[in-house]
Parts: C-alpha cells; structure tokens; sequence
C-alpha cells in the first residue's frame, strides 16, 4: 500500500522524527491505521488528503495533543531524535513534549493580551521573567514572522485588534519564541484571505531551514509550493510518502493519482 | 383571477399590504416593550417611594448629623440619627464574607471548569447549586448556634453575637453564586484558546489562570458584582447571628447591627405609621440602595478599563 522513497531511507541520520506503526483511537473509532513515516529535519513535510482522513488527528499525536480529551489512545511510537525517545511513552511528559515541539492552529487563536506578552506566554510559562531576555526573543520571534515592522510600535496593544493574517503571524511567533524543534501547522490558512494565506507561506518556506515543519493542508497548491515531502492519507491510513516532486509529477499510487488531479475528493 | 389565499400569503403577481399582518406585529412589539417598561417602572417606584418618605426624615433631621453622628439609637428618648453605626456594621460582616466567597468561589470555579472529570463536575454542581437554596433563616441559626460555638472556642471571649461568625456564614452562603458563575464565565471561553496555552507547553493551572480567566474577565466581573451585592444586602443571617445592636464599630469580634438587620427589627416592631421611627427605615433603606449602586458603578468601571487592556 505505501511505499517509502529508496534514497530517503539511506539517509537516516537526517531524521527528525520516525513514526512506526502509529494508530490511534477516539473511543472506539480507529482514526489512524498504522501508520510508518518520517519526518526530514529541518525540511517541510505536507499532509494531504479528504476531509476526515485523519490528518489533523495524526498531526496532534506530534504534541500529544489529544491527552487533552478523555477516550483517546495511541499505539505505536514516534520516534524523536536526537534523542531517541518515543513521546508517545506512557513515562514521558506531554508538557516536556510540547515544550520543544510547537504548533499554530487552523483558526488564530491569540490570547486576550498584549502582542507582546502573546509571543512571550511560552517563555513565561518556562519561568523565564528577565526583561531582557524577553524583549530578545519577542523581537526576534515577531522579525522571523515577519510581523515586527508592522507591530514594534505598538507591542503593548491587544492581539485581537490585528487583522487575521496578523494574528496568525503572531500565533507563529508565539510557537517560535520557544525555539522549538518541530512546528507543527494545522491548516494555518484556510480562515485567511488570498494576500495572507501568500505571506503566510512565504514565512513558512522561510522557516524551512531553521525548523522541521509539519503542515496539514487542504489546499494540494500549497503543499505543492511550500513542501518537500508530501503524504497522502486516506481514511486513516498512509497511502503515499515521497518527495512532493514525485508525488505530484509521477505519483505510484492510482488512488494519490486520482485525488491530486481532482478526479476524487 | 386569483384564488383566495390566507393573509399571510402574497399572491403571485400582486405584491400587497395586510392590514392584519401589520397589526399582529405592532401588538406583539407593543407587549414586549410594555414587559420592558414594567421592570423599569417597579425599580423607578421603588426609588421614588424611598426619596418621597427620605425626603419626610431629612427635614426632622439633617444630613449633617446623619452622616456624622455617631450613634443610631432612634428610637430612644435621647434620639441619634447617625447611619455610620449601620454602615459600619454592613461593611465589615460584608468584607468578611467576601474575604471567604470570592477565594473559595474561583478556586471551585477553576477546578471545575478545568480540572474536574465531567463526572465529578455532574455530581457536585447540583449540590453547590443546592447550598444557595438553602433558606437563609437557617444560615442564621447555623451561624448562631454551630459557627458561633466552635469560634468560642479558638476565641473564649467571643460575645455569642458577633459579626465574624455572621459574616463567615454568609460567605458560605454566597459561594454558589459566585462560582457557578465564574465557572459558567470560564467554560464559555473557546477551547482553542485552551488548546493554544497547552500546545505552548503550559500546565493546566497556568492555562487557568493565565489565559482562561483574562478571557472570562467580564463574566468574573459580574460574578463577583453579584456576590457583592448578595453580602450588602443580605438580612436574615445577620439580623439572627450578629445581634441587631447598633454599634460602631470596625472588629468583626463584636456584636452589631447592618442597615438591612436595623430595617427587620424596626419594620417588626409597632410603630405608628409616619412617626420618624418609621421614616428611618427609608432613609436606610435609601442609604443602602446607594451603597449597592455604587458597588455595581465600580464593578461597571473595572469591566470597562480590564476590557480596554485585554
């Protein structure tokens, strides 16, 4: 059913992150079906697919996310290098986890502060309370998302009277100020207008040396533009990894073939 | 030619005007405003009943005195009309209260709002909800016969009636208020707001205090502006438990009389109808209606200025 490109595998030390034999449940409902991959450090790896494939469910086992809920299982590990940790481990934090893989959500969600104390919520909740170190990350956070030409003036503001491409640029620096090791986007532009969801990608591409990106979209022109591995899931399960290229050019997979032309989904 | 059609129906080609349809509406509209106006009417009767029968006590007796005489002994022979007395008297069994509701309240509300299991939250929200229907007669006698004992014990010169325990009780009494609402504030605030705290690696008391409650600033506000003005004017707990004695004075050790406890007890008595005894009861009554006015003014400035920062 899956297939892994040959050259990838050799290159193992570039690794991020291994998932092997991932499933997971809400309940009773089995929303991921063993799934294996693996994440290209410092590379933007894309998931694609129809609505309810699961590849948002998939994305929010990376920070643990669904421990939130009662209900949820998981099965399987991801792998985390260097460190060579499963984070799905009974025995591991999701609190550590979260500490060092970030993400930005579908719908901004900034918190009712100023801009600046939004981009330095991760820091203080890290115990970090001197001004100056703060005032370092939150600058440098706010110029890696492009946003601290437009805000450095008024920093003390309220987030909410940003526009929405604003607030999901400062929903980046906010998962950047940490200086995590994954980001992880959750369709970041699918409640943005044309001219932010282009800025948005930009500064996504931007990152790309700087962090290993995890994106779920809905949008196959985004994963094509901004990615350089594609997965195509569907209902649950990993149909096709490879670099974007091939699976957008030549992809070896009928199904994949079919939803990337639009033929289906 | 068209068919007879119901009012509430065009027919086709002949846009037209019911009379009936137009009627409807305008009584409908008419009933609604008139439910409106009818709650408007009762508070502005109210204050109008109050300053009317003030209006009577003030030219037998002036502001001045009123507000700077130190003791309320209207009706002894030897009559002082000063309200500092009550107020003092509402003011400390009210502080004290609030000192135990507005603590216990949010830290119940955050527990359940973030913390509890939903089965815990289902079973023990029913029985908060039950200790604000208890009557208030009997927080009294609780105060008086059960509270006041065990303080007599860590404090052995404690007067059996005292504003501590009455003001202890009472915010045992208004903690339900308070935290079903705050809690209800905090569960309206969206969970991706929630998921967005969580996913920058913070602890569930940390999302709690730091993003869930700034959020919910406005309906904690209202939360606590209630409790506030339950303490101000509740009656029956501090009328039984705190001694209906007029008493000046700031230490919750001793025995007093609140503007509300003062109004039971004269309005229990038999006094003739227009004497000036009768008459202080509105101008306490008037007294006290400030007070709460001027608690929900505050309340109203705080939501604004906390609105304007977040």
């Amino acid at each position: 059913m899956m297939q892994i490109d040959q050259g990838a595998v050799s290159e193992q030390i570039q690794y991020k992150s291994e998932v092997k034999n991932l499933s997971f449940f809400y309940g009773g409902f089995n929303a991921l079906k063993n799934i294996n991959m693996v994440l290209h450090d410092k590379k933007i790896t894309a998931l694609i697919g129809p609505s309810g494939c699961g590849k948002s469910t998939f994305l929010r086992c990376f920070n643990r996310m669904h421990d939130l809920y009662p209900g949820n299982r998981y099965q399987g590990e991801i792998i985390l290098h260097p460190d060579n940790v499963n984070i799905l481990a009974q025995n591991v934090d999701p609190i550590e986890v979260r500490m060092r893989i970030s993400m930005v959500f579908q719908k901004p969600n900034p918190f009712p502060k100023s801009i600046y104390e939004n981009v330095a919520y991760g820091l203080r909740v890290r115990g970090i309370k001197q001004r100056a170190i703060l005032d370092e990350c939150v600058e440098s956070a706010l110029r890696n998302s492009a946003l601290w030409d437009e805000v450095k003036d008024r920093q003390h503001d309220l987030a909410f009277n940003l526009s929405g491409g604003q607030q999901q640029r400062l929903c980046i620096a906010r998962a950047l100020a940490t200086d995590p090791e994954i980001l992880l986007f959750d369709e970041p532009t699918s409640a943005l207008d044309p001219i932010a969801t282009a800025s948005i990608e930009e500064l996504i591409t931007d990152l790309k040396n700087k962090v290993t990106i995890l994106i779920v979209t809905h949008n196959m022109q985004q994963a094509a533009r901004v990615s350089d591995y594609t997965a195509y899931m569907y209902l649950g399960e990993l149909i096709e990894f490879n670099v974007t290229d091939t699976i957008f050019i030549k992809p070896k997979n009928k199904q994949t073939e079919d939803y990337i032309t639009g033929r289906f989904g | 030619m068209a068919a007879e059609s119901p009012d509430h129906m065009t027919d086709p080609g002949k846009l037209g005007y019911s009379i009936r349809r137009h009627l409807h509406e305008r009584f409908i509209e008419v009933l609604l405003f008139l439910s409106a106006v009818l709650s408007v009417a009762i508070m502005l009767a109210i204050i109008v009943m109050l300053v009317k029968e003030s209006v009577v006590f003030f030219q037998h007796v002036s502001l001045w005195d009123f507000l700077t005489d130190t003791q309320w002994t209207p009706l002894f022979d030897d009559a002082h009309y000063g309200i500092l007395p009550l107020v003092a008297g509402t003011v400390v069994s009210s502080l004290i209260a609030l000192l135990v509701a507005l603590p216990l309240g949010t830290i119940i509300a955050i527990y359940l709002s973030e913390f509890a299991p939903f089965t815990i939250r289902e079973i023990s929200k029913p029985f908060l909800e039950l200790l604000g229907g208890i009557p208030t007669v009997v927080y009294g006698y609780f105060a008086l016969l059960f509270v006041t004992p065990m303080l007599q014990i860590i404090f052995p010169e404690l007067p059996g009636f005292n504003l501590l325990s009455a003001g202890l009780v009472m915010g045992i009494m208004i903690i339900p208020y308070v935290s079903s609402m705050t809690e209800d504030a905090m569960r309206a605030v969206p969970m991706n707001l929630r998921e967005g705290s969580y996913a920058m690696g913070a602890t569930r008391l940390q999302t709690a205090i730091r993003v869930v409650m700034p959020a919910a600033f406005s309906g904690i506000a209202a939360a606590y502006i209630l409790g506030i003005s339950r303490a101000v004017g509740e009656t029956m707990v501090v009328a039984i438990a705190a001694g209906m004695q007029p008493n000046l004075t700031w230490n919750p050790m001793e025995p007093a009389a609140t503007i509300t406890a003062y109004i039971v007890q004269v309005s229990l008595g038999d006094l003739p109808h227009g004497s000036i005894g009768y008459q202080t009861i509105f101008a306490a009554g008037l007294t006290l209606l400030i007070l709460t006015l001027i608690f929900n003014i505050i309340g109203h400035l705080l939501r604004k200025r906390y609105r304007e920062i977040y």
